[in-house]
């Protein structure tokens, strides 16, 4: 029997399997054209405007296409020499200017190279604005006489090494790093390092979350799953009730909850609990209560669901088996909710991460998550190129978390329902 | 059936009429910031200036984009022969030159402005400032200089201030005893901002931020703060609703708007004419009436009624410790003190 079986799998599997593939292949291409449309819409409006966009995070076309005479001119120099570069660079960065004031491209220049070092804004427009008050004769000492950086190679370097047409100065600053006049990657200083601590804060605060909804959501699903058939029916639109409620409706409950003379403040009070007015708003307690309310639901219902699927018997088994209340629920019934846990958990964590409305409204300033900065940076800064840096780290981060979950838990234990 | 064409024709050429009276004059297209103060403005400048000169005022609102500003421009058409923009789009727009150079002759001697509201650009128009302020009812001892903002010993609660470096960082160093004139140039060095940020230590703790600008007067009403910075509009209109709300005019910042013409406008000349009738002292001193900002223009501040000008950021004599705002400043160091400022608020 199993000489057979060896035999025609060893001669004829390849050539069976090989077939069998044929066979359902106009199965599998119906089914991909079927899925086509959802997956082109996908592409379309999701997955190429996010990768274009994130491609902002490293594009660099303000030098290369405003100073290409310049860029040239110092292609040659020695950016590492004490000395600034020759005449000729100073020619071809006056020529320069002059086209980008024709074509109004200097402000943008100034702008990008303000991000490498303050004050560049200003001494380009100097430069743009003195433009036909230039002499004949040497441009340096003229320019030197505008601003004496002008005479330093620090500046120059920095147009050199930005001619590239990529940069890695948005991504570096993200991560709190910065690339040194001579091209080493360094931290920044201590007083300008804010996003990795923003970025710790994200992932603490999402945890924070995930924990509280996993605590109070774990037993309300318990119960839902034990309730007789209407009442379960009730407690669920009861869960499902906040979720067809706009976001920042919910969050703004929250702030009428919360604030100094709101609801909670007069009851306590009124109960003689507290004496003086607690600060509930712009704290981390009200910014956590609040997203933990939000996702809730998010925790419950897989962890419901998966909870619907053990059958009942199954602690009736253990209890008659001997086993006391306790130890049949932890060691037979909790151990099969798990993976509804992993999956409402892994689903809460990732949405709590890309919070932006709740901590705006309801947290401090010590609460803001990486969302704000991003929001910043698109709508007050018009720092494109950073928002995207920052969104990159964000959805690095998500996608990492979500691979070690995977790979930890595995991915057959994650049930959504 | 009968009467319906000679309506038409009636019309028609009611029309012609009127078209061919325009083009001798057409209205001129002025375009600002709506609400209160455009109303201030066509109050006091627009309907004067159509009496004075027969040419009529066609209104436009705008929230302040630059970039309507500029799809305009972009368009080959512009529309707008004269727009209300503040000072960041100023300075924005005058580095990306799509404003119309001003030709200062035909506007009036710069020197009867205020020191940094003039441009190659742009005319300053009006003054608002950023004051300290406190609810007289609830404080027995009044703020008198913009120190007390940091004195905890003599007025002891909260203090309100904006979520914002701009404005603190010049309060801060104002209060450490540093003059106006060398606000800008300290905070320039490492060591005038660490001097900032110390001060401002000082009453971190005692800080809450409010970051849109009806906040602030809220934060006075209930009595959360002892007291605030706020905008001199916002304490204004508290008081007009029933506060009494008093105003510190010690080192209050100032912060203003300016005229500009945006870069293809069809009249330069007429734009130019209606930005000279709309800062002529008279005229500019009359927007004082309906809102509380001051004029740029000293020589407009003396027309200013009195009971309007204790009200003012410019009357004299609450303009004796003034700073005005450096937008240039901010737009060059901003983000690098921005950064600071996040990591200092996280600490």
């Amino acid at each position: 029997m199993t000489q057979t079986l060896s035999l025609t799998s060893s001669a004829s599997a390849p050539n069976l399997r090989a077939a069998l593939r044929r066979a359902e292949r106009p199965g599998r291409l119906g089914a991909l054209a079927l899925a086509l449309p959802a997956l082109l819409f996908l592409i379309v409006t999701f997955a190429a405007p996010i990768g274009l966009f994130l491609t902002t995070a490293v594009r660099n076309p303000e030098v290369r296409d405003t100073l290409p005479q310049t860029a040239a001119a110092l292609a040659g120099w020695d950016g590492d020499g004490p000395a600034a570069p020759g005449e000729a660079a100073f020619a071809a960065l006056l020529a320069d200017l002059t086209r980008a004031k024709e074509d109004n491209t200097a402000a943008a220049l100034g702008k990008r190279l303000n991000y490498e070092s303050a004050g560049m804004r200003s001494r380009i427009m100097s430069v743009v604005r003195h433009l036909g008050n230039f002499k004949d004769g040497a441009l340096a000492p003229q320019f030197a006489a505008l601003d004496p950086v002008w005479a330093s190679p620090d500046l120059w370097a920095i147009i050199k090494r930005n001619a590239a047409p990529v940069t890695p100065y948005y991504l570096l600053t993200a991560v709190d790093l910065q690339q040194d006049a001579s091209g080493a990657i360094t931290r920044v200083a201590e007083d300008q390092a804010v996003f990795l601590g923003i970025l710790g804060r994200t992932l603490w605060i999402a945890g924070l979350v995930t924990g509280a909804t996993l605590l109070l959501g774990f037993p309300t699903a318990y119960v839902i799953s034990l309730a007789p058939a209407r009442i379960a029916g009730f407690m669920l639109l009861m869960v499902l009730l906040p979720l067809w409620t706009s976001l920042l409706v919910r969050t703004t409950a929250w702030v009428v909850l919360l604030q100094t003379d709101g609801v909670i403040n007069q009851v306590l009070l009124a109960l003689g609990l507290t004496t003086e007015k607690l600060q509930l708003m712009l704290t981390r307690f009200g910014t956590v209560t609040a997203m933990t309310h939000i996702q809730l639901p998010f925790t419950i219902l897989p962890i419901f669901s998966v909870m619907k699927s053990i059958p009942e018997g199954q602690m009736r088994a253990a209890r008659s088996l001997g086993a006391p209340p306790f130890f049949a629920f932890w060691r037979v019934y909790a151990p099969q909710t798990l993976p509804g846990v992993t999956a409402g958990c892994l689903m809460t964590f990732i949405l709590s991460l890309g919070y932006y409305i709740t901590p705006a409204l309801v947290g401090g300033p010590r609460d803001q998550m990486l969302s704000n900065f991003i929001a910043t940076y698109i709508n007050r800064d018009l720092n494109w190129g950073m928002a995207a840096a920052l969104a990159g780290l964000l959805l690095v981060m998500t996608l990492s978390i979500y691979l070690l979950f995977l790979r930890l838990v595995g991915a057959e234990r994650i049930k959504l329902g | 059936m009968f009467r319906k064409p000679m309506f038409l024709a009636a019309t028609t050429l009611a029309s012609c009429l009127l078209l061919g009276a325009a083009n001798a004059a057409d209205p001129l297209s002025v375009m600002s910031f709506g609400g209160a103060y455009q109303d201030a403005q066509r109050k006091a400048v627009f309907s004067a200036y159509a009496e004075e000169t027969g040419r009529a005022v066609s209104e436009q609102e705008y929230g302040g984009e630059i970039a309507k500003i500029k799809a305009m421009i972009d368009s080959g058409n512009t529309t707008i022969d004269v727009v209300d923009v503040d000072a960041p789009t100023l300075l924005q727009g005058c580095d990306e030159g799509i404003f119309e150079t001003i030709d200062w002759e035909k506007i009036g001697p710069k020197s009867e402005w205020l020191a940094g509201t003039t441009s190659d650009c742009g005319v300053g128009t009006i003054v608002y400032a950023t004051v300290l302020s406190y609810d007289e009812d609830k404080l027995e001892k009044a703020p008198t200089k913009l120190a007390d903002l940091f004195d905890l010993a003599t007025f002891p609660g909260k203090r309100g201030l904006w979520k914002n470096p701009a404005t603190n960082l010049e309060f801060a160093l104002l209060a450490d005893g540093v003059p106006s004139q060398d606000v800008y140039a300290t905070l320039a060095t490492p060591d005038g901002l660490d001097r900032a940020f110390a001060k401002l230590d000082t009453i971190k703790d005692q800080i809450v931020w409010w970051e849109a600008g009806a906040q602030a007067p809220q934060l006075l009403a209930s009595g959360e703060v002892t007291m605030t910075t706020a905008w001199n509009g916002r304490i204004f209109n508290a008081n007009k609703e029933g506060r009494n709300f008093g105003i510190v005019w010690d080192n209050q910042i100032l912060d203003s708007n300016y005229w500009v013409i945006p870069k293809g406008a069809k009249d330069v000349e007429g734009s130019l004419a209606f930005i000279r009738f709309a800062v002529e002292p008279k005229v500019l001193a009359g927007i004082a009436k309906y809102i509380p900002y001051g004029p740029v223009r000293s020589t407009a501040a003396a027309e200013v009624a009195p009971e309007d000008a204790r009200n003012l950021p410019t009357s004299p004599a609450n303009l004796t410790t003034s700073l005005t705002l450096d937008n240039a400043f901010w737009a060059d160091h901003g983000d690098e003190i921005r950064k600071r400022f996040t990591t200092w608020l996280s600490n």
